[in-house]
């Protein structure tokens, strides 16, 4: 008997054929895995809870939607979704053009250009607790620093805390403070996209700075300033560590719940009163509202985008 | 099609390999008989054991036994934790603290999760407690959940220069007598804030007036059948009325209590001229105000001298304990009557024990100008009424109290704060 000479090609070449087909599987495999287990998983876990009387440390009790119906029949629900949208508002917008004029600014050429690009970074760096905590004592009523600085120009002390907009003016001055250096630098990246060439152009054309930005620098940056937006919308809808600490630890959101976002409500539901029923109603409510909020930013951007 | 199978599949033993190994995670090796203990106490706020070094001199005196302590600063995070540890069932320490307003809870629905101390070395402490506290912590059928640390009888804490700048009476006795009731320490705040120095109020709080009004009675959001009576029960309403008539007359600084960072800065700022003391404030006072502030502040009793309990706690061994004995043990030695005179004396922590109690009876306090405090936290606890406390009054309470805060803070008509107060707990209890 004598084996022929290449025997082995025809089962190599299949073995080869195998893996060339399930090798991207196997690639893409751990992200996925991961997904379903820390993503996947918990989202139909808590939709599965929502459906039931949970509360901590007792059994679960099916409820069919009963928590949804008391969600949706719940003026403090409605508060917590306003508030959420207004204090989204107040933050996102001036977040974003501000870091569209810093982006702008950092673009040119500057001494020491690069220290200003790194600080930046730096509020972003910082831990949301420890830039909460500061913010809430530079907005104390007795002796908070922004009160001292308005009495010097002659204005009475604000009760930042308790007042409604004064209280979600202060949060989201925290807000804008930790993610405007943030964005600042995603602009910047988006910008040095652009070319050169057409700012020369412009220039010789007699365009100035804020022509030149209007009419290239935005133009270009419309998929960067899509991105942002995105982001700062959902980061916004999940609004919560600033306003917990803001308040003091205590997620009632002031006394009339006038900076009492839905992550607050929802931790107040699961932490405070332990019906952890009722707080994954609430976390798939938002979630609902989020994909809902992503796609109407969508559409409106590509609605306004050229042909 | 066979590609997508086999996927599926190695998705399959993934998933469930993961889970296992999870699973896997929970358990732990009990430790060898005799040999060297390591115990746990996860507490809350301030218990002064640490502070004391009280676990070091156990350790010295208890060969093998080594203990870890960790401390929560607010019990409100403590206690959402814990239970999620508990439900788990991993992660708790061999000894837990459990607050007053959470016992009743414990008690009705967490019997299988602790430990009784019926059946552990801790069994001849429970005799030891002022009558009302171990009956507190005793579930339907018998079992003592928990060891009473300390109690909460009150007093009023006032700052004698500034009612000195305002021509009122420094001296306790002399300020007692003017105090009959809580309508006479209203008038006097008025008469207070009439020639107050600027940017000074009367009391602190509206919710901790009315915390302190509520706490000197006997029936508060539950009868004694165990049914919610917080609408209808006429103390409530009338502790509601009387701290947000307060409010409304400006006599309040508008610091919410433990939450405000303004409400730390006031004890040595002079923010409030007096403020609802339990025992357990006095420590509090001191740690924020200072060596500043020493000889400052004095004590004296409630209006009327009426007596009353807010707040204390217990300490509970969960059921998944594994050295239960040892931890009965620490249990009993932490809160034994001689522990808890040195607990007051440096932390102002009352006794919950009647032997500590007599120990502590002509304690001063050198740091409130040497206020008899002894003598006027004793008196409160025999005046006090045995509260009747019931599952929800943590909710109950903390809706109450905001509401308070939205009359003094925000102008809230008391009326429209007290529906709103009771539309938040109907919406979250009923």
């Amino acid at each position: 008997m004598r084996t022929p000479p290449g025997a082995g090609t025809p089962w190599r070449t299949r073995l080869f054929q195998v893996e060339e087909r399930s090798a991207p599987y196997a690639y893409v495999a751990p992200f996925f895995l991961l997904f379903a287990a820390f993503g996947l998983f918990p989202l139909i876990y808590t939709a599965w809870i929502s459906l039931h009387s949970y509360r901590l440390g007792s059994d679960m009790e099916w409820l069919g939607l009963d928590n949804y119906t008391w969600l949706l029949s719940n003026p403090e629900f409605y508060n917590a979704l306003w508030k959420t949208f207004t204090i989204g508002v107040l933050s996102t917008v001036p977040q974003l053009a501000l870091a569209l004029g810093l982006a702008h600014l950092l673009n040119y050429r500057m001494r020491g250009r690069t220290f200003f690009r790194v600080s930046m970074i730096m509020p972003y760096a910082t831990s949301v607790a420890a830039a909460a905590l500061v913010f809430a004592q530079l907005f104390g009523r007795d002796a908070g620093a922004v009160n001292w600085l308005l009495g010097i120009v002659g204005v009475d002390a604000v009760d930042w805390r308790n007042g409604d907009w004064t209280a979600q003016v202060a949060i989201s001055v925290i807000v804008i403070w930790r993610w405007t250096g943030y964005n600042a630098l995603i602009y910047l990246a988006g910008m040095q996209s652009i070319s050169q060439d057409l700012y020369e152009a412009a220039a010789l054309d007699g365009a100035s700075r804020w022509q030149q930005f209007r009419h290239v620098t935005l133009p270009g940056l419309r998929p960067t300033i899509l991105f942002t937006i995105v982001v700062s919308t959902i980061g916004a809808s999940q609004l919560f560590g600033e306003p917990l600490i803001f308040g003091g630890g205590k997620p009632d959101g002031g006394a009339l719940g006038q900076y009492q976002t839905l992550g607050l409500f929802m931790y107040q539901q699961g932490w405070t009163y332990g019906s952890l029923g009722r707080a994954a109603t609430v976390a798939w409510v938002t979630f609902l509202l989020i994909i809902v909020l992503v796609l109407v930013n969508t559409r409106l951007a590509k609605r306004r985008a050229p042909k | 099609m066979t590609v997508r199978k086999k996927t599926t599949a190695a998705l399959a033993t993934a998933v469930a390999g993961t889970l296992l190994l999870a699973a896997c995670g929970g358990g732990g090796s009990a430790p060898a008989e005799g040999g060297p203990v390591e115990l746990t106490v996860s507490l809350f706020g301030t218990f002064g054991y640490e502070e004391l070094g009280l676990f070091d001199r156990y350790e010295a005196e208890n060969p093998g036994i080594t203990i870890t302590y960790e401390s929560t600063q607010g019990e409100d995070k403590y206690w959402p934790a814990l239970q999620t540890r508990l439900a788990s069932g991993s992660g708790v320490a061999d000894i837990q603290g459990i607050e007053v307003a959470r016992i009743a809870d414990v008690v009705a629905n967490q019997q299988d999760l602790w430990t009784d101390l019926r059946d552990t070395p801790a069994a001849d402490s429970i005799a030891n407690y002022v009558e009302w506290k171990e009956p507190a912590a005793t579930t339907a059928d018998g079992a003592v959940l928990g060891l009473g640390t300390d109690i909460g009888p009150m007093g009023i804490c006032y700052r004698s220069d500034l009612l000195a700048q305002a021509g009122l009476p420094t001296d306790p006795a002399a300020l007692s007598a003017r105090l009959t009731s809580w309508d006479d320490y209203l008038a006097l705040g008025r008469e207070y804030q009439a020639a107050a120095p600027a940017g000074s109020a009367w009391m602190d709080s509206a919710g901790g007036f009315y915390n302190a009004i509520i706490s000197t009675e006997q029936e508060i959001y539950y009868d004694a059948a165990g049914a919610l009576v917080h609408e209808t029960n006429p103390a409530v309403r009338s502790a509601f009325d009387t701290a947000a008539a307060a409010g409304q007359a400006g006599l309040i600084a508008r610091l919410e209590q433990f939450v405000d960072p303004g409400w730390d800065a006031g004890f040595a700022s002079g923010s409030f001229a007096t403020i609802a003391c339990p025992s357990w404030m006095i420590g509090y006072i001191k740690g924020k105000a200072g060596d500043a502030g020493a000889g400052l502040w004095n004590v004296t009793t409630l209006p009327g001298g009426a007596g009353g309990n807010w707040g204390g706690a217990y300490l509970g061994i969960p059921a998944s304990s594994e050295h239960v004995e040892e931890a009965a043990k620490l249990a009993a030695w932490l809160t034994a009557p001689e522990r808890q005179a040195e607990v007051f004396a440096s932390a102002g922590n009352f006794p919950s024990t009647t032997g500590g109690i007599e120990m502590v009876a002509d304690a001063t306090d050198p740091w409130f100008n040497d206020a008899p405090i002894g003598q006027i936290f004793s008196t409160s606890t025999q005046n006090a009424p045995v509260q009747i406390l019931g599952p929800e009054d943590g909710v109950i309470k903390s809706a109450m109290v905001q509401a308070l805060l939205s009359v003094e803070a925000n102008g809230v008509a008391p009326a429209d704060a007290w529906n709103s107060a009771l539309a938040d707990v109907n919406n979250q209890v009923g």
